[in-house]
């Protein structure tokens, strides 16, 4: 059996749910490219997570559209993450994080010499957010931001 | 990386690695280290080896040999929780640790206090 197909699955879920369609996001231009500069080894890179991933003693996401990022530093202990979302099942992320955060596999992976580096923070938000507009202009350009601040050099995204 | 090839393919970001898992479960499988560290080689190897932006690399993991899972995704009932406005805490216990007993409005600048570092403990 080949990949799940999640756009007309949802589409006739809603459908049958009596919800409008939702309007997914779609680029049909060329996406920008930046071919690396440096080999993987010797790379500086950042994890971004959409899980809904925060460290025990911050403020937990809510679940209504929340724009918010965490800084989680990629020196902290896994068993203080934390995990609360509303769309996905939570079960196997609250037992092991590292299936939508992996900190230890890319501890593990810079620590080996795979990769040169992880930035000092790793960032998550919530990313069960029905504006994409909000998510354009309000937490993309912020994670950003504080992806260059610290010297990201790549950037892995991990969604949920 | 990715677990929904379609979304992805619509987004159409720079790079992508497609792992073939539930939702849920996009860099791994729970308490299987060496499994994980071999999805995340594989899936960093993808920024030196894909030379076209919008390019997917295909993983070349299974979840089981069993893919009724394929079957059941979004195929029944809305699964998903309410949306409440305030913060959901995974225990009562980090609701405490977090030192916050009133809920936390909803148009307030969260972004703003915790890049701020002044919400962030943790580390060592």
């Amino acid at each position: 059996m080949g990949p799940v197909e999640y756009i007309p699955r949802i589409r006739q879920q809603y459908s049958r749910l009596g919800y409008q369609p939702y309007q997914w996001v779609s680029n049909p231009e060329p996406p920008p490219w930046q071919p690396l500069r440096k080999p993987l080894a010797r790379s500086r890179l950042a994890l971004i997570a959409s899980g809904g991933i925060y460290v025990r003693g911050q403020v937990a996401f809510h679940h209504k559209d929340d724009v918010s990022l965490r800084a989680i530093p990629t020196t902290v202990r896994t068993r203080d993450l934390r995990v609360t979302h509303f769309a996905y099942d939570k079960t196997d992320a609250r037992s092991d994080p590292n299936v939508v955060f992996p900190i230890d596999t890319l501890r593990a992976l810079a620590a080996e010499g795979f990769i040169g580096q992880l930035t000092k923070h790793a960032w998550t938000f919530m990313g069960g957010i029905y504006s994409s507009r909000r998510v354009r202009e309000e937490l993309a350009p912020r994670i950003v931001e504080r992806l260059l601040a610290e010297g990201a050099e790549l950037a892995l995204l991990v969604p949920v | 990386m990715s677990s929904a090839l379609d979304i992805t393919r619509s987004v159409n970001p720079p790079r992508a690695a497609f792992l073939d898992y539930p939702l849920g479960h996009t860099a791994g499988q729970p308490h299987q280290p060496g499994l994980q560290l071999e999805i995340m080689r594989e899936a960093l190897l993808a920024f030196e080896s894909l030379t076209v932006a919008g390019s997917v690399k295909m993983l070349p993991f299974a979840w089981s040999t069993d893919e009724s899972w394929k079957l059941q995704a979004f195929a029944g009932d809305d699964t998903r929780t309410q949306r409440l406005d305030t913060p959901q805490y995974q225990s009562e216990e980090d609701r405490i640790a977090a030192g916050s007993d009133a809920p936390i409005e909803s148009d307030q600048c969260q972004v703003c206090r915790h890049w701020s570092g002044a919400q962030v403990r943790g580390g060592g």
